[in-house]
Order: C-alpha cells, then sequence, then structure tokens
C-alpha cells in the first residue's frame, strides 16, 4: 500500500517516544500521542477536554462559532445529555434489525453495477451509495431527496471549498432537515428523525439541536463508511492472499474479524483526536501542563507493534477488536454498530458476487486522500471478468435473516453460496467470456436496474481537518 | 466474578454487548448498558473480561467474589 511520508514521520515519532511536541499551523506546539497505551489513556482521561472553544485546544485551523460545533466537541454532562437522545437507534440489536435492508442496499447495487459498463468507479458505483442509502434509511429522508443530500454532505467535506461555501451547503442540510422535521412532527414514522420529534414534543431537545444532529449524523455516515469500503478493498486486492480467505471462508467469525483488522490498519480518520488537557497530567513520565493541546495520533496508535504485533501486516485472523480506529473515552463513536454491519456485509457480499474483481489501472495512478480528512481513495476504477448468473438471477432473493431468528447480534450471517457453486461460477465465468466474443453480453439484471443514483466522488477534506474529523466520533 | 456498571459513565457504544451478549444488552429508549447476568459463569470470563477492557468509558467493574 501507498504509505505517505507523513505517516512514516509519525511512524518515526512513535520509536522516539509516546509523546512528542509538534507545531501547528497557528504557531502553538501540542502534544502529539503516538503510542496505542498513551492514547487509550487520555481519550478516557475526564481531565482531558473534546471543548474546541477552549484555549489551548489544537485545532486545525481557525475556529468560527459556527451552527457546526456538536456534541462531539462539547463535555459531560452536556455530550452525554446530547448523545443520549441518538444512543438508541444505534443499540446493537436495533442496529442488526437493519441487516436485511442494507443486504438488500449492497445487493442492488451489484446488480447495477454488473449490468452497468466496465470499467467502473467502484467509489462513485458502490462505496458512496452504500452509506448514503443506508444514512438516509436511517433517519426518514427520502430517496429522491438522496442526490440533493450527497451534493451537500461532499462540499462539506470538501478540503478545497470556500468557508461560504462549506457554509451554505451546512445552511441547505439543516434547512432541509429542519422542513423533514416539521413532516415528521406531523406524520412521525419508524426512523430516527420521527423519535427526534418526540423530544423535541417532550421539551428535552431544542428544535435546533434535533435538526444539527441530524445533519451530523447524515455526514457522519457518508464518507467514512465510503472510503473503509474503497479502501478497503484496495488492501484486499494488494493482499490476494487475505482477499482468498476472506471470500471463500463460511466462517462468519473471520468476515467479523476482517471488518476489525480492516479498520485498525486503514484507519481512515487520520487526523487523529484532538483534546486539550484541563489539569495538569503526568503520564509516560512525562507532565502534560493545564491549557495544552493533544492530538492523538489514532492511526499510529493502532500500528504501535506493543499493542499489535507485525503491525504493518494485514492479517485478517487476528485479534484486532481493541483498535482505536473509533476513537477511546466517551466520545468514542456513536455509529460503529452500523458502519460494522455495513462492512461485514460488503466485505462479504462483493468478492462473493465478483470474484474476478480487480484494478482497472496501475495502483501507482490511483489518487489518495492525503489532504482528505477523511483518508481513503479518490477513484478505485475496477473491472472484473464477466461471467452468467442466470442460476442466481431466477432464484428468489431470499431476504437475509428471514430465517434465522436465533442470530446473535454482532455475527455475520453465512453466506449463501458454498465452495462447489462458486468454483462452478469461476469455471462458466470462463466460458462466458468465450461465449460474449461472439455475441452480445445478456441483458441479465436489467430490470432490475434503479435510477441512477447521485454520483461524483466525495472531495478533498475542508481546512477545518480534525474538526470535521468530528463525525467520526461523538 | 462479580460484575457491575457505572450507567452514568457509559456511552452506548455497544461494545460489551457485541462481545459477551449473554451478560450485557441496552436499554430501549437510551443505548445504555444492562447487565443481564451479575455473576456470570466460569466459561464466560473470558469475553466479560474482553468486555471491561474495552469499554471506552470504563463503566464495566470486574470483581472477584470472595
Amino acid at each position: 500500500m501507498n504509505v505517505p511520508s507523513g505517516v512514516l514521520a509519525l511512524r518515526a515519532k512513535q520509536q522516539e517516544g509516546p509523546l512528542a511536541r509538534v507545531r501547528l499551523w497557528d504557531g502553538s506546539t501540542p502534544w502529539l500521542v503516538t503510542r496505542y497505551a498513551e492514547q487509550r489513556a487520555l481519550l478516557a482521561d475526564p481531565r482531558v477536554s473534546a471543548d474546541i472553544s477552549r484555549p489551548g485546544y489544537p485545532s486545525s485551523a481557525p475556529v468560527n462559532g459556527s451552527s457546526t460545533v456538536s456534541f462531539i466537541l462539547m463535555d459531560d454532562p452536556e455530550h452525554a445529555r446530547l448523545r443520549r437522545m441518538v444512543t438508541a437507534p444505534f443499540a446493537i440489536k436495533r442496529v442488526e434489525a437493519l441487516r436485511p435492508a442494507v443486504q438488500k442496499i449492497v445487493d442492488e447495487l451489484i446488480d447495477d453495477m454488473l449490468a452497468g459498463p466496465k470499467p467502473v468507479d467502484l467509489v462513485e458505483a458502490f462505496a458512496l451509495p452504500v452509506p448514503s442509502l443506508v444514512i438516509c434509511e436511517l433517519l426518514g429522508v427520502p430517496y429522491s431527496d438522496h442526490d440533493f443530500f450527497q451534493d451537500n454532505s461532499k462540499t462539506i467535506i470538501k478540503r478545497d471549498a470556500s468557508p461560504e461555501q462549506r457554509m451554505a451547503a451546512l445552511g441547505h442540510l439543516a434547512g432541509y432537515l429542519d422542513n423533514l422535521l416539521d413532516e415528521k412532527l406531523a406524520s412521525p414514522g419508524d426512523d430516527m428523525l420521527s423519535r427526534l420529534t418526540e423530544r423535541i414534543k417532550t421539551g428535552e431537545l431544542s428544535r435546533r439541536e434535533a435538526a444539527q444532529m441530524g445533519v451530523l449524523l447524515l455526514i457522519a455516515g457518508h464518507e467514512t463508511t465510503a472510503n473503509m469500503i474503497a479502501l478497503g478493498t484496495l488492501a484486499l486486492l494488494e493482499n490476494p492472499d487475505q482477499l482468498a480467505l476472506l471470500r471463500d471462508t463460511d466462517d462468519e467469525k473471520l468476515v467479523v474479524s476482517a471488518v476489525e483488522e480492516l479498520l485498525r490498519y486503514l484507519h481512515i480518520t487520520h487526523n487523529g483526536r484532538r483534546r486539550v488537557a484541563l489539569e495538569d497530567i503526568e503520564i509516560a513520565g512525562q507532565l502534560i501542563r493545564a491549557g495544552e493541546g493533544l492530538i492523538m495520533a489514532n492511526d499510529i496508535g493502532n500500528r504501535d507493534p506493543d499493542a499489535f504485533p507485525d503491525p504493518d501486516r494485514l492479517d485478517i485472523r487476528r485479534d484486532a477488536r481493541h483498535h482505536v480506529a473509533f476513537g477511546f473515552g466517551v466520545h468514542q463513536c456513536l455509529g460503529q454498530p452500523l458502519a460494522r454491519l455495513e462492512l461485514q456485509i460488503v466485505y462479504s457480499t462483493l468478492y462473493r458476487r465478483i470474484p474476478t474483481l480487480r484494478l482497472a489501472t496501475d495502483l501507482e495512478q490511483i489518487p489518495f486522500k492525503h489532504d482528505g480528512s477523511v483518508y481513503g481513495v479518490y477513484e478505485l476504477p475496477v473491472t472484473w471478468w464477466l461471467f452468467p448468473r442466470t442460476a442466481d438471477r431466477q432464484r428468489p432473493r431470499q431476504p437475509r435473516g428471514s430465517h434465522e431468528s436465533d442470530h446473535r447480534p454482532g455475527q455475520v450471517r453465512r453466506f449463501r453460496t458454498v465452495r462447489g457453486r462458486r468454483r462452478g461460477r469461476v469455471r462458466s465465468a470462463r466460458r462466458g467470456r468465450h461465449r460474449r466474443a461472439a455475441q452480445p453480453r445478456p441483458a441479465g439484471g436489467a430490470g432490475r436496474r434503479r435510477p441512477a443514483r447521485g454520483g461524483g466522488l466525495p472531495g478533498a477534506g475542508h481546512p477545518h481537518r480534525g474538526v470535521t474529523s468530528g463525525p467520526i466520533q461523538s | 466474578m462479580k460484575v457491575t456498571v457505572d450507567e452514568d459513565k457509559c456511552c452506548g457504544a455497544g461494545q460489551c454487548v457485541l462481545i459477551a451478549p449473554e451478560v450485557f444488552d441496552q436499554r430501549e429508549d437510551d443505548g445504555i448498558v444492562i447487565i443481564l447476568d451479575a455473576e456470570p459463569p466460569e466459561q464466560l470470563r473470558v469475553p466479560v473480561r474482553e468486555a471491561a477492557g474495552v469499554c471506552p468509558a470504563a463503566a464495566i467493574v470486574l470483581s472477584e467474589i470472595a
């Protein structure tokens, strides 16, 4: 994989010691916390604040007192009050109930890709639409407004967007969600916005807070998971032994551990978690003074050899669950159960449905988001050998979970394919290639094709680096 | 082994429910931790310890029964 020079420099600092002074854009010199143990200890320490308005907070760009500040940048008890309003929909069992719906979204997007032209940009055709459709479903955003949402949330996370453009996009989203809140107040459904309207009615939540939460959850659900899907696919294509293990397994636990390992290994939230010390703190023989900033470089924390032996090796059989990709402490990612669910379904479906998936360009040509607020790839052109799937297409699609009521949360259901059928599919794929030379591609799946979705690649992160990495944690 | 939780600390990340669903669950209305089995059997010690170890809010406290 492509290792940015900045990362190598951070790794060198990690070898020197657990804390190092760094200089930021404004001349301030906060602590960079490089090692896993110290990162966890400090993120869980109540003497450490996430409040961006405190002097000494190591912000990545000038802070304006805008409406973007949400509970991710607050301390308890206010943080806890607001977070608890939106925790229930992300509870493990509630998220697990979404599994059939998410599987359907993934299956249909793959149907569309298989029916469309090749090569295709996996980011635009698959990686971004999956989390977009899932979060819109969760919030109760009508599908017809999906393009609008995707366009605006892309602008907010785009690095080269002007502050005016960013504010305008945020305003569009906040305004839209405010209107949608009105609709949900009048006729509530079974979605998160409707549940927020109940809190408005009881006076627990102001209308403004509810709309802000909607925007936060919407943005948080987009680019992070999209980057995990695209970058994860690239990492697996570059590690074919690991890809084969994942594709060919019938062990649902291996899919679960593959997701954890890819979260650790890729660590897309490469701006780290930022905090400021409220009191003097002594750690690792070093005194951190009250008011000094802290940047937890969780990406290299996840490559700390003391926590993860042979850390630069992608090993999906490794026990990596203790990674800090979702952060640590009370701000740890609220949406992590949903992210896990989406990634488990994607990783266990995409490579099985398209076993011949491969890059359509050289690795050197892939544009990486070194400058993004969330790491990933801007594009991932992929292609595959076409193979007939008539047997599968004639078989009615069975909703996942409909026959497995004893399923435990956190586990991945068994896959519908068995080894024999997969091998058969590859063989027939090869036959299909010869046949295709003589006749047009069968229109299999075209009837299932859905309207083109809002496409485009997510933008490069915006100047508020570290501030917008906020949606990932809460 | 005795398991106690501090509901005020819990941030509802749900990792304990993933790791030890026999011992932990979440409240319906706010996702905060519930203990299903405060004195889990021997064979659940390992997952319960792991759940306590990864709890981001240090809300799970384990103690040995004398």
